[in-house]
C-alpha cells in the first residue's frame, strides 16, 4: 500500500445547486473509476431547482469502503455561502480548493489546511469562449481540471469520463474538455501542492459498474417481467420509476409496429398509484409503483384492500426524511415499521430490505415472485442513499431461472377439478388458489371485496368466516418468513453483535473493520427481509450484547425485534440510532461501541471532527463494558453466510 | 322441455346468465331498476360475461356490482378509487369489458380526482352513476351532486352548489357522456348499450331516487320530481353492428351517431337544434338545465373517434398479462451491451 493519503480520503465539492456541478462531480468519479481505484459518490442535495447549497461527496477508498466520511480531506469550495461551514469540516491537514474573491475568515481563514485559491469566474470568463450563461457551468470543470492535477488523476481517465458523460454532445465535450485543461494548466503554473491527497492507479475497479439502486430496482423489475408502472413523481423514488421507462422503451418497444409491451402511467396521486397497480395484477399482469413515505402514508387504504382481497402489489419505498417540507431530499430509515403493518386492521407486509444495489436488483425480482406466490403486496425498502448515489457494483447477473407466478388456475385447470373455492386453503399454506378475469371457464368469476368474505369470495359478516379467513391469513404471513431471504450472519465468534440493515450496511462493514483493528471485534447479523426469518432470534440468543444500528430516531426495527423476541433476549438489545437526514458513516457506529468496550470507567469516545451544523453521530450512550476479551481472528468482510430461505418452490 | 321456448341472446345464453346476487337494497330503490336494465343491456349485446369486469367503489350504488352477471369477475374497490383500479385491469387486460358502478359519494366527492382523470386518460369504460343526491349506508348525508336548495328528509337545505357530473365530465374532454333516470328503461337501455360499444369512457349519470332517504318533498331526487323535470333531449335507439338502420325520419329530427365496433345510436331529437357532436351545445343544455330546475336527459355528448387509452399506450392486441417473461426481457445481448455502458 502506498503512504498515507494516497487513495483514501474524501472530496467534498461544495457547490450551488443548479450550477451543472453534477456533471463535473461525476467526471471526476468516473476518472477514478477508470483508474482502477474503488469510489463512491454521495449527492447531498437541497429540495430546490437553482440556487441552495449543495454538496457531493466523492470518497477513494483502497478498501472499497462506501460509507460516508464524516470528515472532509479535500474540499472544493464553490458556495459563497456555505463557504465558512464547510471549511470547519475539512480535517486538520487536509486541502481546500476555493474561488478565489470569496472572503476568507472564520474557519476559512484557519492555518491548519493547505489553500488552493483559483479565480473560477475570471478564468471562466475571459480565457473561455462561452456565453455567459454557460459560464457556470464551465466553472465547474475547471474545477475538475484543478482536483484532477492537485491529486493526480490520469488526464487519459478524464478525458474518457468526460467524453462519456457528453456522448450525445460531442461539441459540448470539447468545450468542457477545453475548462478541464484550463484549470490543470492554472493548477500546474500557479499553485503549490502541500497536502498529501493523491492517487495511484489500482486495480480495483475491473469486474465492477458504477451503479444507483434506483436503475438497479428498475432493471430488476424489468427482469421480473413487469408491465404495469403507475406513479406518482417524488424524490427519491422519482428516477426509479424514470429508470423503467427509459428501459422498457429500450428494450420493450416493438420497432416495427411501435407496440409497447409495458404501459407507465403517471398517476394523479399515490392513491391511484396503488389502484393501478391492484388492479392490473388482479388482471395477472405484474404491476409495480415506487414511492417514498409521504406517498406510502396515502396507500394505506388499498395496501390493506390488497391485502384481505389477496392481491399481488410490488411497492418500491425510496425512502427520506418527513412529510411536506421535512427534509425531502435527505436520507433516513424511517419507513420499515409503518410499512410492515401499513393500513388498519390486522394486515401484515412480507418487506425486503436490501443493503447493496446488487441486492437491489435480486429483491426487485423477488419481490415480484413473492407477491405472485403470496398474493399480497410486497414492499422493497430503499432509501435516498442507496438509490440515487453512485455504487460500486458486479455487473448485474441476467437471471437463470424464470418466474414464479404462484397458484393461478386456467380454464383447464378448473376443468380437472371437481372443486375450486376462491380463498380454501387447500395445500395448508394458506395461499389459496385464484382465476384471472377473462377466463372463459363459467366457474372461473368470483366478486373481490375487503376482509368480509367466505371461502367463495361471497359476501358475509359472519364472526365464524372472519376468524377462520383471519387464521388463515396468519398462516400464509408466517410461511412468508422463511420465503423472504434470510439474515446475512458473520459470526467468527465475539459476543458483542451488531445488528443493521438496508443502506447502513457499509458503515457497519467499515466500522467492523475498525473495531477488529482495535482488538473488540463485533459479529453481524444483517437483516434481509420482514417477517423475521428465525435465524435472526437463533444468533441473538448466541450473543451477550446486540447493537441494533438503524438511521431513524426511534429504533423501528429494535422494536420490530423487540416484538418478536423472548423478553430474555430483547434486553441484550441496545439501539444506535442516526438520523440527520445525511447517511450514517464508520464512527457513528463505532464510536458508542468502543465506549462501551472499554472499562469502566468509560473513556467517551474520541472528540468528533466538527461536523456538519447537527451531524450529531449516535443518539443513545451505551453503558457497561466488555472485559478482558482476547481479540478474535475476523473473517473477511464480504463472506458472509446467507441463511436459508429465499429461494421459492 | 321449456328451455328451447326461453330466449337466447346472439351468444345462446339467456337473460337469467346476466343476472347476480340477490339484492340487499331497499325495496323500491332507483338501483335495483338500473340493476335490471344493465342486465338486460348487456343480454341484448351479448356481452362474453368471463370477459366482463364488474368494477365499483363503495356505497349502495357500489353494492350493484354484485347484483348482475354472477359469473363474471367483480371488484368491490376502496371508496372512490374505482376508476384507478378499472385503469389497472384494463391495462393488464384490454380485452376486458370494463363496467363500473359507482354513485354520487364515490364520484362527486372522495373519488373526484379519480373520476376526473379517468376521463382525461379516456378509459374504455362504461361508467354508471347511480346518482341519488345522498350518502345511503351512512344514513342520509347530503351528497356533492344535491343541487343547491334541495333539502333532506328533516328539512335541511342544501346550501352548496351541486356539482354535475355530466358538465365537469364534458369539461374534461370526455367522450361519451348521458344522462338517464331509473324508472326510463326504454332510454336507459340503449344508453347503456351505446355506452358498452362506445371505446372510451362513457359516464352514464343515472338519477336513482333514493325511496328512504331523499324521496321527500322538498328533495329534485325524488320520483316525483324527477318525473316532473324530466327533460329529455333525444330519444336513443341502439342498433347492433350488424343489424340494418331500418327507421324512418324525417330530415334533421334523427342523428345518427355510429361507434367505434360498427354500431350505430339512432337520436330522435326531442330538441332539434342539439348536435351531439357539439361540445359546447351540450354544456349550453346543461346550464340552461341548472337555471329552470330541469333533468335533461339523453345523450348529450359522444366523440367515438377519440383513441382510448389503451391505443393511446400502443399496447400490442395481445392482453400485456398474457406474456410470458421470456417475452419481455431483454435479450442476454442486449444486457450485455447494457452492462458494459454502466460506468
Amino acid at each position: 500500500m502506498p503512504g498515507p493519503g494516497v487513495n483514501d480520503f474524501c472530496i467534498q465539492a461544495a457547490t450551488v445547486n443548479g450550477s451543472g456541478s453534477q456533471s463535473a462531480n461525476l467526471v471526476i468519479t468516473r476518472a477514478l473509476f477508470h483508474m482502477g481505484i474503488p469510489v463512491a459518490a454521495k449527492n447531498v442535495f437541497p429540495s430546490n431547482i437553482e440556487g441552495l447549497p449543495t454538496w457531493y461527496d466523492i470518497r477513494v477508498s483502497p478498501h472499497g469502503y462506501q460509507a460516508r466520511k464524516r470528515t472532509v480531506d479535500v474540499l472544493v469550495a464553490m458556495n459563497p455561502a456555505t463557504f465558512v461551514d464547510d471549511a470547519a469540516n475539512v480535517r486538520p491537514g487536509g486541502a481546500a480548493i476555493h474561488e478565489a474573491t470569496m472572503p476568507r475568515y472564520g474557519a476559512a481563514a484557519r492555518d491548519d489546511i493547505s489553500w488552493y485559491p483559483v479565480p473560477f469566474a475570471r478564468l471562466a470568463k475571459e480565457r473561455l469562449d462561452a456565453k455567459p450563461d454557460l459560464r457556470k457551468y464551465l466553472q465547474n470543470m475547471i474545477y475538475v481540471g484543478v482536483v484532477a492535477e492537485l491529486i493526480g488523476l490520469d488526464p487519459a481517465a478524464v478525458e474518457r469520463a468526460l467524453r462519456d458523460q457528453f456522448r450525445a454532445k460531442p461539441k459540448a465535450a470539447e468545450l468542457n474538455l477545453e475548462a478541464i485543461q484550463l484549470g490543470v494548466s492554472y493548477a500546474r503554473e500557479n499553485l503549490t501542492k502541500t497536502d498529501p491527497f493523491r492517487v495511484a492507479a489500482m486495480d480495483r475497479t475491473r469486474g465492477t459498474v458504477l451503479l444507483d439502486g434506483n436503475r438497479a430496482a428498475a432493471l430488476g423489475a424489468i427482469m421480473a417481467g413487469c408491465t404495469v408502472l403507475a406513479w406518482y413523481p417524488i424524490t427519491p423514488s422519482t428516477s426509479l420509476c424514470e429508470a423503467v421507462i427509459e428501459y422498457a422503451e429500450r428494450f420493450r418497444v416493438d420497432r416495427a409496429t411501435g407496440e409497447r409491451r409495458f404501459s407507465a402511467v403517471q398517476a394523479e396521486d399515490e392513491l391511484a398509484a396503488i389502484g393501478i397497480v391492484l388492479g392490473a395484477a388482479w388482471a395477472g399482469a405484474r404491476a409495480m409503483t415506487a414511492t417514498s413515505g409521504p406517498g406510502i402514508s396515502l396507500m394505506g387504504e388499498l395496501t390493506g384492500l390488497g391485502y384481505y382481497a389477496e392481491i399481488p402489489a410490488v411497492v418500491f419505498d425510496v425512502q427520506r426524511v418527513g412529510p411536506s417540507t421535512g427534509l425531502p431530499t435527505r436520507t433516513m430509515q424511517g419507513d420499515v415499521g409503518y410499512v410492515h403493518t401499513l393500513s388498519h386492521g390486522d394486515t401484515r407486509h412480507p418487506v425486503l430490505l436490501p443493503g447493496t444495489v446488487t441486492e437491489l436488483y435480486e429483491d426487485a425480482q423477488l419481490a415480484f415472485d413473492l407477491a405472485d406466490r403470496l398474493q399480497t403486496p410486497v414492499f422493497v425498502l430503499s432509501d435516498l442513499d442507496l438509490g440515487m448515489n453512485q455504487w460500486m457494483t458486479p455487473p448485474l447477473a441476467y437471471p437463470e431461472r424464470g418466474v414464479d407466478r404462484g397458484k393461478v388456475l386456467d380454464a383447464a385447470d378448473l376443468d380437472r377439478l371437481s372443486r375450486w373455492r376462491r380463498y380454501e386453503d387447500v395445500d395448508g399454506d394458506g395461499i389459496a388458489y385464484r382465476t384471472l378475469p377473462g377466463n372463459p371457464n363459467p366457474r372461473a368469476g368470483y366478486f373481490t371485496r375487503g376482509s368480509g368474505h367466505d371461502q367463495d369470495a361471497l359476501y358475509t359478516e359472519s364472526p365464524d368466516a372472519y376468524r377462520a379467513n383471519m387464521d388463515r391469513l396468519r398462516r400464509k404471513l408466517d410461511g412468508a418468513r422463511h420465503l423472504v431471504p434470510g439474515p446475512l450472519v458473520d459470526e467468527p465468534g465475539s459476543s458483542t453483535l451488531i445488528v443493521a440493515y438496508g443502506s447502513t450496511h457499509h458503515a457497519v462493514v467499515e466500522a467492523r473493520d475498525r473495531l477488529a483493528e482495535m482488538g473488540t471485534p463485533a459479529d453481524y447479523l444483517r437483516v434481509r427481509g420482514l417477517p423475521l426469518h428465525p435465524m435472526v432470534a437463533e444468533v441473538i440468543a448466541r450473543h451477550r450484547r446486540v447493537y441494533v444500528v438503524e438511521q431513524n430516531r426511534d429504533g423501528q426495527m429494535e422494536a420490530l425485534l423487540r416484538a418478536e423476541l423472548p423478553g430474555e433476549l430483547a434486553d441484550r438489545l441496545q439501539g444506535l440510532r442516526h438520523f440527520n437526514g445525511v447517511p450514517i458513516d464508520a464512527e457513528s457506529v463505532l464510536e458508542p461501541i468502543l465506549a462501551a468496550a472499554r472499562p469502566r470507567p468509560a473513556v467517551t469516545a474520541r472528540p468528533r471532527q466538527r461536523g456538519r451544523p447537527g451531524d450529531g453521530g449516535p443518539s443513545r450512550d451505551n453503558e457497561g463494558a466488555l472485559t478482558g476479551k482476547p481479540a478474535l481472528p475476523v473473517r473477511p468482510a464480504g463472506k458472509l453466510t446467507v441463511g436459508s430461505g429465499g429461494v421459492l418452490p | 322441455m321449456t328451455l328451447a321456448l326461453e330466449k337466447l341472446n346472439r351468444l345462446g345464453l339467456s337473460r337469467d346468465d346476466y343476472r347476480g346476487a340477490h339484492t340487499t337494497l331497499c325495496a323500491g330503490c332507483g338501483h335495483n331498476s338500473i340493476t335490471n336494465h344493465i342486465v338486460k343491456a348487456l343480454y341484448d349485446s351479448g356481452i362474453e360475461p368471463h370477459l366482463l369486469a364488474k368494477m365499483s367503489g363503495i356505497g349502495c350504488s357500489s353494492k350493484a356490482a354484485a347484483y348482475f352477471v354472477e359469473r363474471a369477475h367483480g371488484f368491490n374497490g376502496a371508496h372512490g378509487r374505482m376508476p384507478s383500479v378499472a385503469t389497472g385491469a384494463k391495462l393488464a387486460n384490454r380485452n376486458l369489458v370494463v363496467f363500473g358502478v359507482s354513485g354520487d359519494g364515490d364520484t362527486a366527492s372522495i373519488g373526484l380526482g379519480q373520476y376526473c382523470h379517468m376521463i382525461r386518460r379516456n378509459l374504455d369504460i362504461t361508467y354508471v352513476v347511480e346518482d341519488n343526491g345522498v350518502y345511503g349506508l351512512t344514513k342520509g348525508q347530503l351528497s356533492a351532486t344535491a343541487d343547491l336548495g334541495s333539502t333532506l328528509k328533516k328539512g335541511r337545505v342544501n346550501r352548496y352548489i351541486q356539482i354535475d357530473v355530466c358538465s365537469l365530465a364534458i369539461d374534461l374532454g370526455a367522450t361519451f357522456v348521458a344522462r338517464s333516470f331509473s324508472g326510463d328503461g326504454k332510454q336507459l337501455v340503449p344508453l347503456l348499450q351505446a355506452a358498452l360499444a362506445h371505446r372510451g369512457t362513457a359516464v352514464l349519470d343515472v338519477i336513482s331516487p333514493c325511496v328512504t332517504f331523499n324521496d321527500h318533498e322538498g328533495s329534485t331526487r325524488s320520483y316525483a320530481y324527477v318525473k316532473d323535470h324530466d327533460a329529455p333531449v333525444n330519444t336513443p335507439d341502439y342498433i347492433a353492428p350488424q343489424e340494418e338502420i331500418a327507421v324512418d325520419y324525417e330530415p334533421g329530427t334523427v342523428q345518427d351517431v355510429e361507434l367505434h365496433d360498427g354500431s350505430h345510436i339512432l337520436l330522435r331529437k326531442v330538441d332539434t337544434s342539439h348536435d351531439v357532436r357539439d361540445p359546447i351545445a351540450a354544456m349550453r343544455l346543461l346550464y340552461e338545465a341548472r337555471r329552470t330546475g330541469e333533468i335533461v336527459t339523453g345523450l348529450l355528448y359522444a366523440n367515438p373517434e377519440a383513441d382510448d387509452l389503451c391505443t393511446r399506450e400502443a399496447l400490442p392486441a395481445r392482453p400485456l398479462a398474457e406474456f410470458g417473461v421470456e417475452e419481455l426481457r431483454p435479450t442476454r445481448e442486449q444486457w450485455d451491451d447494457l452492462m458494459a455502458q454502466l460506468v
